[in-house]
């Protein structure tokens, strides 16, 4: 935030949170916030270019252990992204695990001011939280990973939901996280012992099932005021055919009612959950029946999980997910495990026009975005950096505006595009306040940020706003793609960012957190179970576990109070 | 009197966490209970460098910090080719303000891994590391195997908090339900607790490796009767545990990483890991031997991209090792200027990068006076990180814990001593550029 006065003139403003599409409109702000009127303002002349709000990505990795882990072990993919520092920007290394610095450079090239990191192990929360307050200009929060833990796998078996409400306000305050972050449920439990389940698997020792899992700790989150819904990565991720295990998770949370307006279940990368076929032989797109159950329903959202074509870095704590990948393709894998919690893993995949599954991955990504009707229901990510990393947002962008770049595309493609997915018979093309909606307005909603001035441009948002260097008219994919990646100019509460696809200030960003508020007594009798674990299995001892205040210079917090 | 619960150690890569201390009249008095006897004494305190000093006619002659930090900014803006050095047992905080610097002044930062688990990131850079953290042991290893490794003296707590002797979910008779290997060239302290000892040739860890690994991957029938001194009786007795085992964990040390071999063993170890994978839970990790050295690698890696040996002179970061690394740099004379924080390159840096060390000027930051004190030009005293500055570092399993701060003291922390330095360096640039 910068004390002072801004006005953005005469821009085409896309702002569809407050019904503003396209209008030629300017945008005021003051002290860091927008305001109906300024008086004596510096003014930005935005002449019939494109205007939005701060972009909102409601999924990526961009800090902490496994994407530092990804870094350290792929030194030729940190070589591929050197930038030389310069008076403003500190030096930048990376393509697909950027160094801190370059993932806020780059996200705010594109426009973009929020970022939700989407896997928090509890037990190494400090990590997370180190590398986010060096990631420069973007706000950012942090979703603790609460489902293959003992504690909540205990109170599901036992049933009791308020104290697993308990439990898990414990946590998301002791991580200064932002929601509940469900990673194959039981699943990455079972790995601890190299096996997997499936969502009515039973969790070996524990004796519940992955889907008693996400349903409880739905239930146990829509007892509080949370501004986020569980956010979930299901089981059986990237397998042939788990179209059906997707479908079976959304329909777990399907009677539970949400404390606002907004969904109960957040499924995210659904490209990798809307798999058909019996093995990769007969690997075929479900994208269809996915879409069709997401426009049928009103409590889920989804996110992408796009491709982008090229080498990444995949890394999830779905550590069996990550096994199974490494054994397809031989390359290095890092594994790590957290006692109690969760688990992770880290292995380079490349992506190929080539090769006909990743062709069908493809499609399945942007056909999800088509195929929805609906574009408040589903956020563009690319579940950075697992199906490519963010930086190929303006190519999805620029796919998703033109049925032309998608059928040259398809040309380049191997052919099973033609005959395993309805990639190319779809014609619907996404308009500027489409892009709008998936890019930031969408994800503000879903995450309960558009309260607290994220993702829009109403009276009283923050001073966030992307100008891009295009008319509202402008069809060419090529330079719709462009002016995404880089835009004219990026305001941060109220200072310029990026300038002509320069960063020119790296303002420190904001932590947001919520504090989710339980009843004492309910949290004194959860506390007896949870010292028992602390005394007797953790490696760190309860009073060195919450991350302390140190670690949020910058916070925000959130309070999501008890529902009575 | 104070009591003082959950203190953590700042010693070794166990980070101990559980430490009950006595605090009076501002002075850690006792150590009741949680530290082994290093860790205690580090607690305690010891002898002291007692003032910043600048050396003058061959002599230390005592001054200001202030003068000491400015002494050390001009030799470092002065500097073409300045070494960054150590960085392992200080906090994080102090960590990244070093980075900062490099950059700033276009130096190598490297630090203490460099000479220790180096091989070892090498090796993860070329396989990987299936690992976990050390709570996943204490729960639920049935099989740990301590290779060039010996903890009884080394990390002293580590086999009763976290491995062998620990109790946990799945071992809660601790040792009674596991079982303890132990690959060494000689019969350690560790070794002699062990249940199957393997004494190895000296050198020979990659036959080894290889052997065992052919074995769990079903190619028994190509390893001879005798591989690196063990028959192959024992190592099949050894396969069969790793293949019959719930969880297995191999832990292992300098004796993988320094003997002939280097980064080859670990990758080999790190394959022989992935091969009993194949069969059964099993997980491999470095005993880090300062308590932050994983941390001032995690620091680096996020802010450059690269954990160690990175040359920041072409203002972005180059990453060689064994161009890049420290004693490479030395022995090639190139470094006209070092800084040395929380280590002792007089003590573990071989001859030949000393006598260059003589000839250049050398800054020095440290809590304890050490063989680089000796011919240091500028030395500052700092606090004592987890017992006068607080801060954060990551325990040998990456896990990151915050040290505390038990008493006052009137040195500067890492912290502050670097970001000082940081500044008089800006002030001089900025003077060079007017």
């Amino acid at each position: 935030m910068v004390e002072g006065e801004l006005l953005i003139r005469n821009g085409v403003v896309y702002d569809p949170i407050n019904g503003v599409n396209g209008e030629k409109k300017d945008i005021s702000i003051r002290d860091g916030k927008v305001v109906e009127e300024v008086t004596n303002p510096k003014v930005i002349d935005a002449e019939g270019r494109v205007v939005m709000p701060g972009g909102v990505d409601i999924h990526s990795h961009i800090a902490g252990g496994k994407v530092n882990a990804g870094r350290l072990f792929r030194p030729e993919d940190g070589r591929k992204g050197r930038e030389t520092k310069t008076k403003v920007c500190r030096a930048q290394s990376g393509y697909s695990v950027p160094n801190t610095f370059a993932t806020g450079y780059r996200y705010a090239k594109m426009g973009y001011t929020f970022v939700m990191e989407a896997a928090m192990p509890p037990l190494a929360a400090r990590h997370t939280h180190e590398e986010m307050v060096d990631i420069p200009i973007l706000d950012n929060a942090a979703m603790p990973l609460i489902d293959n833990n003992w504690m909540t796998m205990e109170y599901v078996k036992s049933g009791d939901t308020d104290l697993l409400a308990a439990y898990i306000a414990w946590m998301i305050k002791a991580t200064k996280g932002y929601g509940v972050k469900v990673v194959n449920p039981g699943g990455t439990e079972a790995w601890a012992w190299a096996k997997n389940c499936d969502i009515n698997d039973a969790v070996p020792y524990f004796d519940v099932t992955p889907a008693e899992i996400v349903k409880g700790l739905a239930e146990a989150t829509e007892k509080f005021e949370m501004p986020h819904s569980i956010h979930v990565h299901g089981n059986m991720l990237g397998h042939p055919g788990n179209f059906e295990t997707t479908l079976a998770t959304y329909d777990l949370v399907k009677g539970i009612k949400p404390y606002r307006n907004r969904p109960t279940m957040h499924a995210t990368h659904t490209q990798f959950h809307s798999y058909g076929g019996t093995s990769w032989r007969d690997f075929e797109s479900k994208a269809g029946a996915i879409a069709d159950y997401v426009n049928k329903n009103e409590h889920l959202s989804i996110d992408l999980g796009s491709i982008i074509l090229g080498d990444t870095t995949t890394m999830t704590a779905d550590g069996p997910m990550e096994y199974s990948l490494y054994q397809i393709t031989g390359r290095k894998w890092t594994n790590h495990d957290v006692e109690l919690e969760t688990g992770s893993g880290i292995t380079p995949f490349l992506y190929s026009g080539k090769s006909p599954v990743n062709t069908i991955q493809w499609a399945i990504g942007q056909e999800l975005a088509l195929l929805v009707k609906d574009p408040w229901k589903l956020a563009l990510t690319t579940d950075h950096p697992n199906a490519g990393p963010f930086i190929g947002y303006p190519i999805i962008i620029s796919m998703l505006m033109s049925k032309r770049r998608r059928d040259e595309s398809a040309e380049d493609m191997h052919k099973v595009i033609f005959d395993r997915a309805e990639y190319s018979s779809i014609d619907r093309e996404y308009d500027l306040n489409e892009i709008a909606i998936i890019t930031r307005g969408m994800a503000a909603k879903t995450l309960g940020l558009h309260e607290h001035g994220k993702g829009h441009l109403g009276v009283g948002a923050d001073g966030d706003v992307a100008i891009y260097d295009i008319s509202p008219e402008e069809r060419d994919a090529g330079k719709i793609q462009k002016a995404f990646l880089n835009t004219k100019y990026t305001i941060k509460g109220g200072e310029v960012v990026v300038k002509d696809g320069e960063v020119v200030a790296t303002p420190a960003g904001r932590t947001i957190f919520v504090t989710p508020e339980c009843d004492d007594k309910l949290t004194e009798e959860m506390m007896v179970k949870l010292k028992d674990k602390f005394d007797h299995y953790y490696s760190v001892t309860f009073n060195n576990y919450p991350v302390q205040d140190a670690y949020l210079p910058n916070p925000y917090e959130i309070k999501a109070p008890w529902r009575s | 009197m104070v009591e003082i619960t959950d203190v953590v150690c700042s010693l070794c890569g166990c980070v101990c966490d559980d430490i009950v201390v006595e605090v009076e009249d501002n002075k850690v008095t006792k150590v009741k209970k949680g530290a082994c006897s290093v860790g205690k004494s580090k607690l305690m305190g010891h002898g002291r460098i007692e003032s910043p000093a600048i050396r003058d006619n061959g002599t230390l002659k005592n001054c200001s910090y202030d003068d000491a930090i400015k002494k050390a900014a001009e030799i470092l803006a002065a500097a073409r080719r300045p070494l960054l050095y150590g960085w392992s047992s200080t906090v994080c905080e102090a960590d990244k303000v070093g980075v900062e610097l490099a950059e700033e002044i276009g130096a190598v930062i490297d630090n203490t891994a460099s000479v220790c688990h180096g091989p070892s990131v090498l090796a993860i850079q070329d396989v990987g590391l299936p690992s976990c953290t050390l709570g996943q042991v204490k729960n639920r290893a049935d099989l740990v195997i301590y290779w060039g490794a010996n903890p009884a003296a080394a990390h002293a707590n580590h086999m009763k908090r976290y491995s062998y002797i620990s109790k946990g979910y799945w071992t809660e008779e601790g040792k009674k339900n596991k079982k303890l290997v132990v690959v060494d060239v000689r019969r350690t302290a560790t070794a002699k607790m062990a249940d199957v000892f393997l004494q190895i040739e000296q050198g020979k860890d990659y036959l080894v490796f290889s052997a065992l690994r052919a074995m769990l991957l079903g190619y028994e029938d190509v390893v001879p009767e005798e591989v690196g001194g063990i028959s192959k009786k024992d190592l099949l007795e050894t396969v069969r545990m790793m293949k019959e085992a719930k969880f297995g964990m191999i832990f292992f040390g300098m004796g993988a990483t320094h003997t002939r071999g280097r980064h080859n063993n670990v990758v080999n170890a790190i394959q022989t890991t992935r091969a009993a994978h194949t069969h059964t839970k099993f997980s491999i990790m470095p005993m880090r031997g300062h308590y932050n050295v994983a941390g001032i690698n995690q620091v680096c890696t996020w802010e450059t991209g690269f954990p160690f040996a990175v040359d920041l002179s072409r203002g972005y970061a180059w990453y060689n090792p064994g161009e890049t690394s420290s004693t490479d740099l030395l022995v090639r004379r190139e470094c006209d200027a070092a800084l040395f924080i929380a280590t002792d390159p007089g003590a573990h840096f071989p001859g030949e990068s000393i006598r260059h060390l003589s000839k250049i000027p050398v800054i020095q930051i440290d809590p304890f006076p050490n063989p680089t004190t000796e011919f240091a030009d500028v030395v500052i005293p700092c606090a004592i990180s987890g017992v006068e500055a607080e801060g954060n570092v990551y325990r040998m399993d990456n896990i990151p814990i915050r040290l505390r701060k038990l008493v006052d003291t009137e040195y500067m922390a890492d912290e502050e001593i670097m970001k000082g330095i940081l500044e008089e360096v800006r002030a001089i640039k900025e003077k060079e550029g007017e």
